[in-house]
């Protein structure tokens, strides 16, 4: 057997082929039907919509959950970045990716027709998925029907109060909401008040505040709704459903409105976006009647299309009113928000 | 110029030409911090001078001189303790004190939490027994607050303090531990007089890794309530969209971060190890009776506060998990296999271009002083905040995509994905750089017991710079070797903010799947993610273990 090349240049031209050949493959490898998600929200509790929807369209979904960063981490890729969809799981980061630049104008006669115009950008570069209201947490057997977010400034909590950090975008949102309604400086004055309340430090998650209310730490907590969804349906013999059944869900008001403070998942398609159709594609299919069903019965989150039935420990809360805020108000007080808690110390 | 003979000029140019190139890759962030911190305007300071800093810098100050006094205490003491004396289980637990080494800060921090919450099993068997119904009747004090982060932090990283610590006592102590006990010192006198000042230089390189850990630290210590100046980093960028003003005090955190390393240096700097000599291990003196026992708890506290404790609950939560959903799923276990390969690559490249650096500096006659300083630079990296050295990185990184890019149009091939994002190699590289200072640590201090006599002795008999290195240096910094490259096994594998940030699509380590379940509020599942870690962090530190042991045997 003899070879047509001498040994030495039988390996020059595998390793020519190679060198032809990789980016070929990973070219035709992104040719074949994907979209590619960066997400700041945990891929695993999207996943059964994601499933579903690779399963009705053949698309397959490549995610990278990024917790922060995710504007430096696509602005640096640039042209050559392989996000298809952005998605946060709050209004001031997804509107930082539009600012920043990432993100593309998108037309959707399916999407305008779901989301109700205050919650998507006017000119197509950002969307809704999923509505998630801030609620109050209680102790179950505390008499109370009503709240205000105003009450937790109020001195008779003194010691009582359980809330995450103030910097988490989460609350950073709420505090910018009650800088609409009620001031900068009525705000700052709230923040003292629910400082001086605090049980114990400003950390932890949103779950923690039911832990710590079953722990006899604190009697009332702000948290997100979703959160007691999820530990009521959880199985009845672990930690999560007994935190949960110790509390019951008020949705607070502000003074001077009848809604209650509502943050989003949203996303937007990126600006260098390789696969811009499948993107639009999975944005229309997350707002479809399937995903807002799933949102709302795997996720326990609010579904931003209208008359999609809730799970039944959602539905006990009663429907939800939102604040009549605009979501883009609420997201241009966020960096105050974020001064008053440092300035009134409320994580420390 | 080196004094080798023919062709070690060439050969040492080589060597130096590798450390130039480190340098380049761990500066190559840190320029792109400046950079981003030049791009934004000042006017945040006096917000922060106003009402973060002046809190921040004592929050951090307290945790810092808080962990420090604690870590080094329990660090030389344990070292003493099983160097000096022998007592029941001596040998086992002079390994398993290292085994706090393997548990992640922020894990320690989840299940203290957990164990310790007034409806976890401590308490609520200490209100059994008192007779208390709930825990509105009674409660201890909660665990989130400077004194919990202190003991918490404490207790996982004393290890650096021992490995370092014990070694020197192990190899250096016993003549002048004879020479005490001749001259009439009793236990507690040797200790402080003889012991403790020996061990300065030890323990100032133990202790540096603990401070920059502490220093570094998000997870546990936000999650204990404590507002350190990272913190407020995060809060400047993340809640204020202030990337640039998050960059400046990044900047000046590096700035005080490398004070803290040149004060270490400057104070060690006339401290010089024997080492030339070989001398004999030391006698340990028999302890018998309740002295004896009263050792062993002395040991064994530190591995239960800082390892068995945690690990315990882990392996009970991971228990109950199995028994509720069955066998962990096939992602978790590639994401297992993700974590070991990518932390294996980097310890490789991590432990190579220590030596590089090491040994250049060990060869390098009369250098310019910018050339003297790169060791120092090297270790940069471990001096910042994971997330922040993320954020610099990306753009050097993305440089080299560009050029890739520019380079395979010119050839007329098509554009193809990322190679450095869409593949590891990104993730390997921001731990190389990283953890570089700990394989320059560990290898300078093994080059500081090689005295250079053998260097003259070699150069005498014909041998280049090459040749020295493989015949005569690298075996006897075997030892150093193995330790730089297990503690970066380790760290790589713990590392979680940096990793976040860089990955590429699909794909999870073990540190990123329990971040994502404790993100979601599972921590049950989660427990198996973090027993993953421990465990596969177990396997270096055993061998570790064994390898001083053996080393001291």
């Amino acid at each position: 057997m003899t070879s047509p090349f001498p040994p030495t240049s039988r390996l020059a031209r595998r390793l020519a082929t190679l060198a032809i050949g990789l980016p070929l493959l990973a070219a035709s490898a992104a040719m074949a039907a994907e979209v590619n998600l960066y997400t700041t929200r945990e891929p695993k509790l999207i996943e059964p919509l994601l499933n579903a929807y690779t399963q009705q369209s053949g698309v397959k979904v490549n995610t990278v959950f990024v917790k922060d960063g995710l504007l430096e981490r696509v602005k640096a890729e640039g042209a050559q970045s392989p996000a298809d969809v952005l998605m946060t799981v709050d209004i001031g980061n997804l509107l930082d990716l539009v600012d920043g630049g990432v993100t593309q104008p998108i037309q959707s006669e399916a999407l305008n027709a779901v989301i109700p115009a205050n919650l998507r950008g006017a000119d197509g570069q950002w969307y809704t998925l999923s509505l998630r209201d801030r609620v109050a947490y209680v102790a179950k057997d505390l008499d109370i029907q009503a709240l205000h977010y105003e009450d937790f400034a109020d001195p008779k909590w003194k010691g009582k109060v359980c809330i995450r950090s103030g910097q988490h975008p989460y609350n950073t949102a709420l505090i910018a909401a009650l800088i609409a309604h009620d001031g900068a400086e009525a705000t700052e004055q709230w923040l003292r008040g629910v400082k001086a309340n605090l049980g114990r430090p400003a950390t932890g998650g949103d779950r923690d505040v039911a832990r710590d209310i079953l722990g006899g730490i604190c009697d009332i907590g702000i948290a997100n709704a979703y959160y007691v969804g999820r530990m009521k349906n959880a199985p009845q013999d672990s930690d999560s459903y007994k935190w949960g059944e110790a509390i019951k869900v008020i949705r607070p008001t502000f003074k001077d409105s009848k809604g209650t403070h509502v943050n989003i998942s949203g996303a937007a398609v990126a600006k260098h976006a390789p696969h811009q159709a499948e993107a639009i594609q999975l944005l229309e299919y997350l707002v479809s009647d399937e995903a807002q069903s799933l949102y709302a019965k795997a996720n326990y989150e609010y579904p931003v299309k209208a008359g999609v039935e809730l799970d039944p420990v959602v539905a006990s809360f009663g429907a939800l009113q939102v604040d009549e805020l605009p979501l883009t108000e609420i997201a241009r007080h966020r960096k105050l928000a974020s001064e008053l808690v440092d300035k009134v110390g409320l994580n420390r | 110029m080196t004094g080798f003979p023919s062709g070690s000029r060439a050969q040492a140019r080589a060597w130096h030409f590798g450390m130039i190139l480190a340098g380049i890759g761990v500066l190559a962030p840190i320029v792109s911090l400046l950079g981003l911190a030049a791009q934004g305007s000042v006017e945040h300071w006096a917000h922060l001078l106003d009402y973060v800093l002046p809190d921040a810098v004592g929050q951090t100050l307290l945790l810092l001189a808080g962990v420090g006094v604690l870590s080094a205490g329990l660090g030389v003491g344990g070292a003493w303790l099983v160097t000096a004396y022998d007592f029941p289980f001596r040998r086992t637990l002079s390994w398993a004190m290292l085994l706090p080494l393997a548990v992640p800060t922020y894990i320690v921090a989840y299940a203290y939490l957990d164990i310790l919450h007034p409806i976890g099993p401590v308490q609520s068997a200490l209100r059994a027994v008192l007779g208390y119904d709930s825990p509105r009747d009674f409660r201890l004090p909660d665990l989130r607050n400077m004194p919990g982060a202190i003991v918490l932090l404490g207790f996982v990283l004393y290890p650096y303090v021992y490995l370092t610590t014990r070694s020197m006592f192990a190899t250096q102590a016993a003549s002048l531990l004879e020479a005490a006990r001749l001259l009439g010192h009793g236990p507690w006198s040797t200790f402080f007089r003889v012991a403790v000042p020996m061990a300065r230089p030890a323990v100032a390189v133990g202790l540096s890794l603990v401070l920059l850990e502490t220093l570094n630290d998000i997870g546990a210590s936000e999650f204990l309530g404590i507002q350190t100046l990272t913190v407020s980093v995060y809060s400047t960028w993340v809640s204020r969209s202030d990337l640039a003003g998050a960059a400046q005090i990044a900047l000046v955190m590096l700035l005080l971060a490398m004070l803290l390393i040149a004060a270490e240096r400057h104070g060690r700097r006339r401290l010089r190890y024997t080492g030339s000599r070989r001398t004999h291990p030391v006698q340990a003196r028999r302890l018998r009776g309740a002295a004896a026992w009263a050792a062993t708890g002395l040991a064994a506290w530190p591995v239960l506060v800082g390892f068995g404790a945690p690990a315990a609950y882990l392996l009970v939560q991971t228990g109950e998990w199995l028994l509720i959903s069955g066998a962990p799923s096939p992602r978790l276990l590639r994401a297992g296999a993700n974590t070991v390969s990518v932390s294996l690559a980097a310890t490789a490249v991590t432990v190579g271009l220590g030596l590089v650096v090491a040994w250049s500096a060990r060869i390098m006659q009369r250098p310019p002083r910018w050339l003297r300083a790169l060791p120092r630079l090297a270790t940069l990296g471990y001096a910042l905040p994971g997330t922040v050295l993320a954020i610099g990185l990306l753009f050097p990184v993305m440089g080299l995509e560009r050029g890739a890019a520019l380079a395979r149009e010119a050839l007329g091939m098509a554009p193809g994905e990322l190679i450095l994002m869409g593949t590891p190699i990104a993730l390997a590289a921001a731990y190389t750089i990283r953890f570089l200072a700990i394989s320059v640590g560990s290898i300078e201090a093994g080059l500081t017991r090689i005295p250079s006599s053998i260097e003259q002795a070699a150069r005498l008999l014909g041998e280049n710079v090459n040749g020295t290195l493989r015949r005569i240096h690298l075996p006897l910094l075997r030892p150093a070797l193995a330790t730089a490259a297990l503690l970066v096994f380790v760290d790589s594998m713990k590392e979680l903010p940096a990793t976040l940030l860089l990955r590429p699509m699909n794909f999870d380590t073990l540190a990123t799947w329990l971040y994502g379940e404790a993100a979601r509020g599972s921590y049950e599942e989660g427990a198996i993610a973090a027993l993953g870690i421990v465990l596969a962090g177990l396997i270096p530190v055993i061998l570790l273990a064994r390898m001083h042991n053996r080393k001291t045997a």
